[in-house]
C-alpha cells in the first residue's frame, strides 16, 4: 500500500478559495459603506447640527439640525415599544408555557406571526393608512366631533405610525422572546409546579427573570428596526418639516429615516447638501446599526452562558 | 403483596395511556405511612412514570390519560374536585437531576413557603434553617445563604433541593432517583439523609440501584414493563422473592 | 429542632378538596394571555381586510375613471336617484346622502363645469380602471403603437400596471443575480469549510448587513454606487434597475445566508465525515453530500430572499430612477410596484381610482409575499421533520 503520494487537491482549493472570496466580499462591502458614510458623515457632526433647532432651510448647512429629527424618532420608538412589548412578550409566553404544540390554534398563531414577519413594509404603511387612519382615526372622530368635521384623529398622526411600526416589529419580539424562553430548562418550571406553585406563579417568579436578557435583546432589535424603517411611515405621520417639536397624540413629526430619504430626493443642490446627509446618515447608522450590534452581542453572551450551565 | 394495615398511598387498577400506549397496566399497590417505599425495576418499566402520578406531575404532559383510582389519606387526588395545588404542597418530589432555581440560596429554601402565604421574614428565617438542618447541608451554608445556589456542588445542590421540598412540610416525600448523577460520597449522604427524614415523611424512591434500596428501603416494590411483579419488605423482596421474574432481576441475571 | 411553623402532622388533610374553581385568578389570567395572543392572527386579518376593502371596487371594475360624456344639469337633479348622482360624481353613495342639499347643488355645479372642459380625446369615454386596460396594451393618443402605459397623472388616466410588474421582477432578478452566488458561497464557506475561529466572527458580521436601514442602502446607491456604475458600464441612465438591483442584493445577503448557512450547518456531520472517511475530497463531500441534503433550506433561503426583495420600498424608490416605461433592459430607469406606492400615494384623493388602484397592487404585493413566505415555511417545516426523523 502506498500512502506516499500526494496529489494536490486543486478542485477543493478552488472551491475554498471561491466561497471564502464570496464571504469576505461580502464583509469587504459592509465596510466599504460604513467606511464611506463615517468618512463623510463624521465632519458634520457638530454640537449644533446634533443639538439646534431647525429652520425651513434644512437643505443648507449652516442651518441644518437633526435634532428635532432624534426627537421625532426617539417619541415614535419610545410609543412603538410600550405598545409592542408587552403584547410580544404574552403571546412569546402563550406560545411557550401555555399552549399545546399540536392544537390548531397554536399553529394558526405561529404562522400569523411567521406571515407577520414577511410582509413589505409599504403593506403596513397602506395598512397605517386604511385601517388606521382611516377606520379607526375617522371612526373617533365621527364619534366624537361628527362626520363633516377638520379631522382630528383621522389624519397622519404620530400615534398611528408608532402603532403601525408596532405591527411590524411584532413578529421580532416575538421571536426574541419564544427563543429565550425556550432556552430555560423544564426542570426548573418542574421543580416550582411540584412545589405547589400555579403555573402563573412559575412564570412570574422563574421562568420571565430568567428570560430577561432575551426579552431585552427582543425589545433592542425592534426599536433598532423601528428607527430605521420610512416605508411605514411615508403616509402615517411623518412630515418634510414641522415648526414645532411633536407635543400631541395626534401630531405629525420629523424623523431620521425619512430626513434622509428627503435631503437624498428633494434637495435643489445635491452638492450643498452632501454633508448634512452625510452627517444625518452617520447619525442614523449610529443609532440603529449600533442597537443592532448591541442586540446581538446580549445575545451571543446570553447563549455562551446557557451552554455551560447546561 | 403483605398487608399494610393504614396506608397513606392506595393504587388500584392503574392504568395510565401515553396516546393510545398502555404504560402502566393496572397497578396495585399500598404504601405504608412514614416508611421508605422503594420501587426498583429495570428502565422504562414505569416505576418513575407511577411515581409521578402521586403528585399529579404527569398532567403537565399531554396526551396523558389516567384510569383506576390513587387514593392519598382516603381522598381521590384524581377527582375533579380536587385542588391540584393543595395536592403538591402536601406531596413533595426531588429529581433525578437537581434543579435549584437560579436564585440564592436562601430563596432557593424560601420560595414555597413564600408562595403559600409565609410572609415574615422571621418566620422565614426559622424556615430555612430547620429545612437546611433537616436536610443536613445548614453547616456548609450558613454562612452564604445570599449566595447563588449555582455555586454549589452536586451533592450539595440536591440536598438544597430536598430542603426546598421539606421546607413546607409535605407528608409525602417523592423521591425519583435523587442520587442517580451524584458520585458515592455524596450519594452516601443522601442515602443518609433519606434514613433520616423518614421519621418525619413518608418516602417513596424510585432507584435502579438495588444495594441502595437494600440500605435504605423498608418496603420494596419491584415493575416490570408496565406491570408491577411483586411488593413485600424489603429483606424478603431481595432474600427470598415470591416471583421468579423478581428473584431472577435481584439476582442480576438481568438488568 | 423547634416546633415547625406550617405543621401538618396530624392525620387526615385539610383543605384538599377546593376543586380548579378555587383559583379564578390563574383562569382568568390564562384567558387573558390566550386573548392577547391572538393579536398576530387579528393583525394579520386586519391587513388583508383593510387593505381589500380599499381595492374592492377595483377589483370588481365598479370603478369608473372615464371623463363623463354626459352632462346631467343641475336642473334636473330631482329626476335621478341617489344612487344614480352619486355614480355621476364619482363617489360614494354614503358621502353623497350624508351631504346637505346646498353642497350637493354646488357638487353638481361643479361637475356640470368639469364635463364641459373635459377632454377632447379619443379615449376620454374609456373607464381606464377596467381590467382591459389595468393588463393589456392599448395606443393612446400621441403614441405611434400599442404600449403599456402607467401614467396617472395625466387627463387621460393611464392604468395599465404591467411597466410595474416588470420593475419589480426586473430589479428582483438583478439583487437574486447578485446575491444569491454570494449569500450561498459564503454560506457553504461559513458552514463547512471555515475554521472555527473564522466562524466565530465572520457570521455574526454578514448577519450585521441586515442592520443598515434600507433607506441607507438606498441612499448608498443613489450617491455613492449610481456615479461609480456609470463609470464603470457607461449606459445612459444612472439611476436604473440595474444599480437599484445590486443595492437590493446587498439588503438581502443577510437573509439568504442565514437561512442557508442554518441549512448547512443542520446536515449532521455524520454525513460529510463518512463521504471523507470514503475518500472524498473537501469539495466532493460538500457538492455532492451535504449540499443535496441541505437543498430544501437552500431553497427556502432563496424564496425567501425573493419574497424580501420583491417588497423592498426605500432602496428602489430612491435608486432606481423611477420612470415607469415598459422595458426589459435593467439599464433602463425603472419603476417598481412598491415604488409607485410610496410615491404616489400621498397625491391622491381618499377614494378616488388612483387612491384604490394603489391599495390594490398593494394588495398583490401583499399575497404575493405571503404566498412565498408561505412556500419557504413549509419548506424548512418539512426539511426540519426529516433532519428529526433521521436523527
Amino acid at each position: 500500500m502506498n500512502f506516499a503520494t500526494k496529489k494536490h487537491d486543486y478542485e477543493s482549493s478552488i472551491f475554498s478559495g471561491l466561497t471564502a472570496a464570496a464571504a469576505w466580499l461580502i464583509v469587504a462591502i459592509l465596510a466599504v459603506i460604513l467606511a464611506n458614510i463615517t468618512w463623510y458623515g463624521l465632519p458634520g457632526l457638530s454640537w449644533n447640527f446634533i443639538a439646534g433647532s431647525t429652520e425651513k432651510d434644512m437643505f443648507n448647512p449652516d442651518h441644518a439640525s437633526v435634532m428635532p429629527m432624534i426627537f421625532g424618532t426617539a417619541a415614535l420608538v419610545i410609543l412603538m415599544t410600550v405598545m409592542v412589548v408587552p403584547v410580544g412578550v404574552i403571546t412569546a409566553i402563550y406560545l411557550t408555557e401555555y399552549a399545546h404544540s399540536s392544537s390548531p390554534m397554536t399553529r394558526f398563531i405561529r404562522g400569523a406571526v411567521n406571515n407577520l414577519a414577511g410582509v413589505p413594509a409599504i403593506v403596513f404603511g397602506l395598512f397605517g393608512l386604511g385601517f388606521f387612519i382611516s377606520f379607526v382615526g375617522g371612526g373617533i372622530d365621527e364619534l366624537f366631533y361628527g362626520a363633516t368635521a377638520e379631522p382630528v384623529w383621522g389624519k397622519p398622526a404620530i400615534i398611528w405610525a408608532a402603532l403601525t411600526l408596532a405591527t411590524l416589529t411584532l413578529p421580532v419580539v416575538i421571536v426574541a422572546t419564544e427563543e429565550s424562553l425556550k432556552a430555560i430548562p423544564p426542570g426548573l418550571r418542574e421543580a416550582s409546579l411540584a412545589l405547589g406553585a400555579t403555573k402563573l406563579e412559575t412564570v412570574v417568579k422563574i421562568v420571565l427573570p430568567q428570560a430577561l436578557p432575551g426579552i431585552l435583546t427582543g425589545s433592542i432589535l425592534a426599536v433598532s428596526r423601528g428607527a430605521g424603517e420610512v416605508a411605514p411611515i411615508l403616509f402615517t405621520g411623518a412630515a418634510y418639516y414641522m415648526a414645532h417639536l411633536p407635543s400631541k397624540l395626534t401630531d405629525q413629526f420629523m424623523e431620521l429615516g425619512y430626513h434622509v430619504f428627503i435631503l437624498s430626493t428633494q434637495s435643489p443642490n445635491i452638492e450643498q447638501t452632501r454633508p448634512i446627509l452625510y452627517a444625518t446618515v452617520l447619525v442614523l447608522l449610529l443609532l440603529t446599526f449600533a442597537l443592532n450590534v448591541v442586540a446581538i452581542a446580549i445575545r451571543m453572551r446570553i447563549r455562551k452562558k446557557l451552554r455551560s450551565l447546561h | 403483596m403483605s398487608a399494610i394495615t393504614n396506608p397513606l398511598i392506595e393504587t388500584r387498577d392503574l392504568r395510565l395511556f401515553y396516546g393510545s400506549t398502555l404504560a402502566l397496566k393496572g397497578i396495585n399497590v399500598d404504601i405504608p405511612e412514614r416508611q421508605v417505599t422503594a420501587f426498583i425495576g429495570p428502565s422504562g418499566c414505569g416505576k418513575s412514570t407511577l411515581l409521578r402520578c402521586y403528585n399529579r406531575m404527569n398532567d403537565l404532559i399531554d396526551n396523558v390519560r389516567i384510569e383506576g383510582s390513587i387514593k392519598i389519606a382516603g381522598q381521590d387526588i384524581n377527582s375533579k374536585d380536587v385542588d391540584v395545588i393543595e395536592l403538591r404542597k402536601q406531596v413533595g418530589m426531588v429529581f433525578q437531576k437537581s434543579n435549584p432555581f437560579p436564585k440564592t440560596i436562601y430563596e432557593n429554601v424560601a420560595y414555597a413557603p413564600r408562595l403559600h402565604g409565609t410572609k415574615n421574614k422571621a418566620d422565614l428565617d426559622a424556615i430555612v434553617e430547620e429545612s437546611l438542618r433537616g436536610a443536613a447541608l445548614w453547616d456548609e451554608v450558613k454562612d452564604r445563604l445570599g449566595s447563588s445556589s449555582l455555586g454549589l456542588s452536586g451533592g450539595q445542590q440536591q440536598r438544597l433541593c430536598i430542603a426546598r421540598a421539606i421546607a413546607i412540610k409535605p407528608q409525602i416525600l417523592l423521591m425519583d432517583e435523587p442520587a442517580s448523577a451524584l458520585d458515592p460520597i455524596a450519594t452516601a449522604r443522601i442515602e443518609e439523609l433519606v434514613r433520616e427524614l423518614k421519621k418525619e415523611y413518608t418516602i417513596v424512591i424510585v432507584t435502579h440501584n438495588m444495594q441502595q434500596a437494600t440500605r435504605i428501603s423498608d418496603y420494596t416494590a419491584f415493575f416490570y414493563i408496565g406491570e408491577m411483579v411483586e411488593f413485600n419488605t424489603t429483606k424478603r423482596i431481595f432474600t427470598n422473592p415470591a416471583k421468579q421474574q423478581t428473584e431472577d432481576y435481584v439476582t442480576g441475571r438481568f438488568g | 429542632m423547634s416546633a415547625p411553623l406550617n405543621n401538618k402532622r396530624t392525620q387526615g388533610w385539610m383543605g384538599l378538596k377546593r376543586g380548579h374553581r378555587a383559583r379564578p385568578l390563574e383562569w382568568v389570567a390564562e384567558k387573558l394571555i390566550f386573548l392577547v395572543s391572538l393579536s398576530a392572527i387579528i393583525t394579520t386579518l386586519l391587513i388583508f381586510v383593510f387593505i381589500t376593502r380599499e381595492s374592492l371596487p377595483i377589483l370588481f371594475g365598479q370603478m369608473d375613471s372615464s371623463h363623463q360624456t354626459l352632462v346631467i344639469p343641475v336642473a334636473d337633479m330631482s329626476k335621478y336617484s341617489d344612487k344614480e348622482l352619486s355614480k355621476y360624481l364619482d363617489m360614494p353613495e354614503t358621502d353623497f346622502k350624508a351631504m346637505d342639499a346646498e353642497t350637493r347643488q354646488l357638487m353638481m355645479e361643479v361637475k356640470a363645469e368639469a364635463t364641459e372642459e373635459r377632454p377632447s380625446d379619443k379615449d376620454a369615454g374609456i373607464n381606464t380602471a377596467s381590467w382591459r386596460y389595468l393588463l393589456m396594451p392599448h395606443q393612446w393618443t400621441g403614441y405611434d403603437k400599442s404600449s403599456y402605459i402607467w401614467q396617472p397623472v395625466s387627463e387621460i388616466h393611464k392604468y395599465n400596471i404591467v411597466p410595474l410588474l416588470v420593475g419589480s421582477l426586473k430589479t428582483t432578478l438583478v439583487a437574486m443575480l447578485f446575491a444569491v452566488p454570494l449569500a450561498l458561497g459564503a454560506a457553504i464557506y461559513v458552514s463547512q469549510l471555515a475554521s472555527n475561529a473564522a466562524r466565530e466572527w465572520i457570521k455574526p458580521i454578514i448577519e450585521m448587513l441586515s442592520g443598515i436601514p434600507s433607506v441607507v442602502m438606498g441612499f448608498f446607491a443613489l450617491l455613492v454606487m449610481a456615479t461609480v456604475l456609470q463609470d464603470v458600464f457607461g449606459y445612459a441612465s444612472r439611476l436604473n434597475a440595474l444599480v437599484a438591483g445590486i443595492a437590493l442584493g446587498f439588503a438581502i445577503i443577510p437573509v439568504v445566508f442565514t437561512i442557508a448557512e442554518d441549512a448547512l450547518t443542520s446536515v449532521p456531520r455524520a454525513f460529510s465525515q463518512a463521504a471523507l472517511a470514503l475518500g472524498a475530497s473537501r469539495w466532493k463531500a460538500t457538492w455532492q453530500i451535504v449540499l443535496p441534503a441541505a437543498l430544501p433550506g437552500v431553497l427556502a433561503a432563496v424564496i425567501l430572499g425573493f419574497g424580501r426583495a420583491i417588497g423592498e420600498t426605500m432602496i428602489v424608490l430612491m435608486a432606481s430612477g423611477n420612470a415607469s416605461i415598459m422595458s426589459f433592459s435593467p439599464t433602463d430607469s425603472t419603476r417598481t410596484i412598491t415604488a409607485t406606492i410610496a410615491a404616489e400615494l400621498a397625491e391622491t384623493v381618499f377614494g378616488s381610482h388612483h387612491y384604490r388602484l394603489l391599495f390594490m397592487i398593494g394588495l398583490l404585493l401583499f399575497i404575493v409575499s405571503f404566498f412565498s413566505n408561505l412556500a419557504g415555511e413549509l419548506i424548512v417545516h418539512r426539511l426540519k421533520k426529516k433532519l428529526e426523523g433521521r436523527a
